[in-house]
């Protein structure tokens, strides 16, 4: 029997290349571009300070056509139709119009066709006997979403926003971009969010849980209007009853569940990681963007929580890109059988490998904080960046 | 047009390159003693995204990595990309590539009849590498306001227009131009993007089509699909297809203005390039071929019966981006089914999700493992459902009925018969990586349950796409590197198609090995068995099958056959068609158990531990 070993050689670089931590900042500048879907007005200059709310551009796409068989409710052949078009192409009509009549034995028989919508006249075919009516613009507004400053403005599209900000990257989300007060709903970060942490006083805010937000959490949250949740982990089937579906691939953000869900660890119960922790609790009471959108394809989107804040900017970095693993560097274990263990790499072996389940793949060895020192791929492992 | 810059046989080198959606991975060919083979492999991250925005970026560190791996320049020294030809001491002399960087070629595909006109419309898209996102007909169930709504929501790159027979439906396939026409669909690519319309309809309607949709979008004509019902022509649509991605999806690509330069060949898309290199094998050995490519996102299946090419893609069937997916799909008790321990269900659904979430990590326990080769094993069996439901007979024609159709339940729609299938070939991360390979043979086996004699191939390193294309211009070539360093032969399996009870007799098998020994072995039903019988070795078998079971020659009837050994070898499958579990779950684990034991299948010391 041969085994493979030439395919996963030339793999295990990739894996090794690939082994970006979530962000966990707590002084960064942030910038976000905020576009629109297609052109339209931008209405901030550079230099502008903004808030959440504030609108930088706004556009209007084409409403929606309304395809009306205008000759068959006639009874009359495409090719007649023009004759009994009471309205022509580019005309504004109401809802309700009569934009076709057809009269005949003198008035008898009287047909008339409506407009089902407001809008304008787009076309009258003579082939298939439609009109084509179209609906009212629908405007597109897009906020800043952020606090700060603009700093660039793209013509028709939309502004570039920065602010110096905490900025925390969750693993997996739902629901969009929101803000709310940062209130730690739990004292610990192996605690779970039960529903009786939260009241109505909580309306608005944006909650941090510890290991796990159970379903009544998630319900309760939803019912007193809970912004967003933040907690380590969910269980699977919690999440799938309370969206009502399950997850099939990470593509959310569109969720209408009545509150955005970041989790920061992964699903099941999951302790979230000191840091992100520690680094919550000492904004407490800040007020913080959050969006739980998720897109873990290539171009992958993971959900944040922002934090903008002025506190200790001297040694502020930017988006810098993280360096690779040595000796030292912390790392999460994100599989089985340590999953969610934190630790620090003792050693890269170059050579590949035999794991459990006896494929052969690039290691290293990891001292756990319990001072057990592990084996395990590359590949399962993300770096903690400080 | 592919313009070579040496003659075929003055060739030594060849440079592949596939541009995915994570990593672009660079194949290096070489002739050596007149025969061309695999040399080398590098790979490196795609940079379609910010901060880099250009392709050519990631096929360079791909390529250097072959550079220092083989100490051969390959790059050009003023950095203008790949030197070709071959100048004695640089380059190489062909240069070819496939890409599925950004999302691959995605499109809306629109025709009168649902089961008539848009499905040949689909399967034309399919054929050409394409996703297709939404498929729009007449009578496809929904309202007029509902089409509009979704075609506002997608975002193609492209839409492939049918309907009507030529001289046929008129006003009709207007209609749905003017549905089109009025939802106003918008590209993926961005406001400055023209959308292409491929319009392969009634012929009679060009002039009221170019009318209606010239001004809006990048409109082409080509011969009808469906030129009289009886005959389906996608060809023209396809070329026209890939003339356009090329033109117009892969020039607003970052970089490929660059790339499209450098290469030889058209850039295909990368489940074009895989359907190629399926085609070739099916040309090759003349036999019909089932294959698969099980990716991380997506499973591609391909099949050639009767020398007819369809493809179907499962956008959301794969093993890491949509692995939770397939859970939704199949049900996690169906993945469930076929672990031979206990696990709770919600255990076996964050494993997923959290595979999901961190799609790039690997099994490093047993137990992962067999999670993840159950949750493929569902993932194929849906991806061979959703082929079946592409490859199917032309539908609106008339049929000759005879009395005996009349007692069956209903006209099977789908040609795709595993008895006729020849060759099952697989390809895809989770197959090659498999630690056995006969791990892989049984997944395929269990997915896609062969019947009669099938050989078994899959790929060793990941290079179908790479070949697919270069087999386009340089077949001898392609085949060569194929043939020698690309297809892994599995072995044979040998299947009857019926059922039983366990214990009863099912086939006795003779095989007249290499070395002139004669093996005889008697199969019950439930039994697998698993014969030695090396790569590119064969024996001589004869399958007398006991009555009520077919192996190709009808219940009960004796079957002569050579079978190819492999470095997995020749499985006896006696476990029936259709395969069936037990339901009580103590008997499920312990017939689980006995199959993998028979294969030998897994560590044995490890499985101890866990079951």
């Amino acid at each position: 029997m041969r085994d493979v070993t030439e395919g996963e050689k030339r793999v295990s670089k990739e894996a090794y290349a690939y082994t970006p931590g979530l962000k966990v900042k707590r002084a960064m500048t942030v910038s976000k571009t905020r576009r629109l879907p297609i052109l339209g007005d931008v209405y901030v200059e550079v230099g502008d300070k903004v808030d959440y709310d504030t609108v930088t551009a706004r556009t209007e796409i084409s409403g929606d056509p309304e395809i009306v068989k205008v000759a068959m409710l006639l009874g009359v052949e495409p090719e007649d139709l023009p004759r009994y078009m009471t309205v022509k192409v580019g005309d504004k009509i109401a809802e309700d119009e009569v934009i076709a009549a057809y009269n005949a034995f003198f008035g008898l028989i009287k047909k008339r066709v409506p407009s089902p919508i407001e809008g304008t006249v787009e076309s009258i075919s003579d082939i298939t006997g439609q009109v084509i009516v179209r609906g009212l613009p629908v405007p597109v507004e897009v906020e800043a979403y952020i606090p700060g400053k603009v700093v660039d403005v793209l013509p028709r599209e939309g502004a570039v926003i920065e602010t110096n900000a905490a900025f925390i990257q969750g693993i997996f989300g739902i629901g969009g971009e929101t803000h709310g007060r940062l209130k730690m709903a739990v004292d610990s970060p192996d605690k779970e969010l039960t529903a009786d942490r939260i009241t109505p006083e909580d309306k608005g805010e944006v909650l941090i849980g510890g290991s796990l937000v159970t379903l009544e959490a998630l319900r309760k949250g939803a019912e007193v209007g809970v912004s967003c949740i933040v907690a380590g982990g969910v269980r699977h089937q919690d999440i799938t009853t309370f969206i009502g579906e399950e997850i099939g691939v990470a593509i959310t953000g569109q969720e209408e569940v009545g509150l955005s869900l970041i989790i920061t660890e992964g699903f099941g119960k999951m302790r979230m990681s000191q840091r992100t922790f520690d680094l919550l609790k000492r904004f407490d009471g800040y007020m913080v963007s959050v969006n739980g959108a998720t897109q873990i394809r290539a171009g992958v989107m993971r959900p944040e929580i922002i934090i903008p804040h002025e506190e200790g900017f001297e040694k502020a970095s930017s988006d810098e890109l993280a360096a690779g693993m040595v000796p030292g560097t912390p790392v999460r274990i994100i599989r089985k059988p340590y999953f969610g263990a934190i630790g620090k790499v003792v050693s890269l072996p170059v050579e590949l490998q035999r794991v459990d389940s006896e494929s052969y793949v690039r290691v290293l060895e990891v001292e756990l904080d319990d001072g057990r020192v592990v084996t395990v791929p590359r590949a399962n492992v993300e770096i903690i960046e400080e | 047009m592919a313009t070579l810059r040496k003659p075929k046989e003055e060739m030594q080198y060849i440079l592949a390159t596939d541009v995915g959606s994570t990593t672009t991975k660079a194949r290096f060919f070489h002739k050596r003693d007149g025969e061309w083979r695999f040399l080398v492999a590098g790979e490196a991250p795609t940079t379609v995204e910010t901060p880099y925005e250009d392709v050519t970026l990631g096929v360079r560190n791909a390529v250097r990595e072959v550079e220092e791996l083989t100490g051969h320049r390959i790059l050009s020294l003023d950095g203008s990309g790949i030197a070709v030809p071959y100048d004695g001491e640089i380059g190489v002399d062909l240069y070819c590539t496939t890409s599925s960087a950004g999302g691959g070629l995605q499109m809306m595909v629109a025709g009168l009849i649902k089961m008539m006109t848009a499905e040949s419309a689909n399967r034309a898209a399919l054929g050409a590498g394409a996703i297709v996102m939404d498929v729009i007909a007449r009578d496809d169930g929904r309202k007029t306001y509902q089409k509009i709504k979704r075609i506002r929501s997608l975002r193609p790159d492209m839409i492939l227009l049918a309907g009507g027979t030529d001289g046929g439906a008129t006003a009709h396939v207007l209609e749905i131009v003017e549905l089109i026409k009025a939802a106003e669909p918008k590209p993926r690519l961005g406001v400055a993007y023209e959308l292409p319309i491929v319009y392969a309809g009634n012929k009679v309607l060009r002039t009221q089509v170019e009318k209606l949709m010239n001004e809006d979008f990048a409109l082409t004509m080509v011969d009808n699909l469906r030129p009289v019902l009886e005959v389906e022509n996608t060809e023209p649509a396809r070329r026209a297809v890939h003339e356009l991605f090329m033109e117009h999806v892969m020039s607003h690509a970052p970089g490929y203005l660059k790339l499209m330069k450098w290469t030889d060949v058209d850039i295909m898309p990368t489940p074009a390039g895989e359907g190629m290199a399926m085609q070739l094998i099916a040309s090759t050995y003349k036999r019909n071929v089932l294959g698969v490519g099980l990716g991380g996102a997506t499973t591609n299946v391909y099949s050639i019966v009767d020398g007819r090419f369809v493809r179907s893609v499962s956008a959301n069937l794969g093993m890491s981006y949509s692995v939770t997916n397939v859970m939704k799909a199949a049900g996690v008790e169906n993945i469930m089914r076929w672990l031979p321990f206990k696990l709770d269900k919600e255990d076996v659904a964050s494993r997923l999700m959290n595979k999901m979430i961190r799609p790039t990590t690997i099994p490093q326990t047993l137990e992962d493992l067999i999670v993840e080769h159950s949750v493929a094993r569902e993932a194929l069996r849906l991806g061979l459902e959703h082929h079946k439901t592409i490859a199917t007979r032309l539908k609106g024609i008339q049929l000759q009925r005879t009395i005996s159709d009349m007692f069956d339940q209903a006209l099977e729609e789908t040609y795709i018969k595993m008895m006729v299938i020849d060759i099952i070939a697989g390809t895809g991360g989770l197959l090659s990586h498999a630690p056995r390979r006969v791990q892989s043979m049984l997944i395929l086996m269990d997915a896609f349950q062969p019947e009669g004699v099938t050989r078994m191939f899959q790929d060793s390193v990941f290079m179908m796409p790479h070949l697919g294309v270069l087999s386009t211009v340089y077949r001898e070539a392609a085949w060569s590197v194929f043939d020698k360093d690309c297809l892994v032969r599995l072995g044979t399996a040998i299947a009857p198609a019926g059922t039983g009870n366990p214990g009863e007799p099912v086939m006795a098998v003779e095989l007249e090995m290499p070395d002139g020994e004669t093996m005889k072995e008697e199969l019950k039903f439930g039994e697998v068995k698993l014969i030695d019988l090396a790569e590119r070795q064969e024996a001589k078998a004869v399958i007398t099958p006991h009555r009520g079971y077919d192996v190709g020659e009808g219940p009960g009837h004796r079957v002569e056959s050579t079978v190819m050994g492999g470095v997995a070898g020749i499985i006896l499958d006696a476990r029936g068609r259709p395969l069936h579990l037990p339901e009580e779950e103590g008997a499920r684990k312990e017939t689980l158990l006995r199959w993998f034991r028979a294969l030998d299948l897994y560590p044995e010391d490890k499985l101890k531990e866990i079951v």
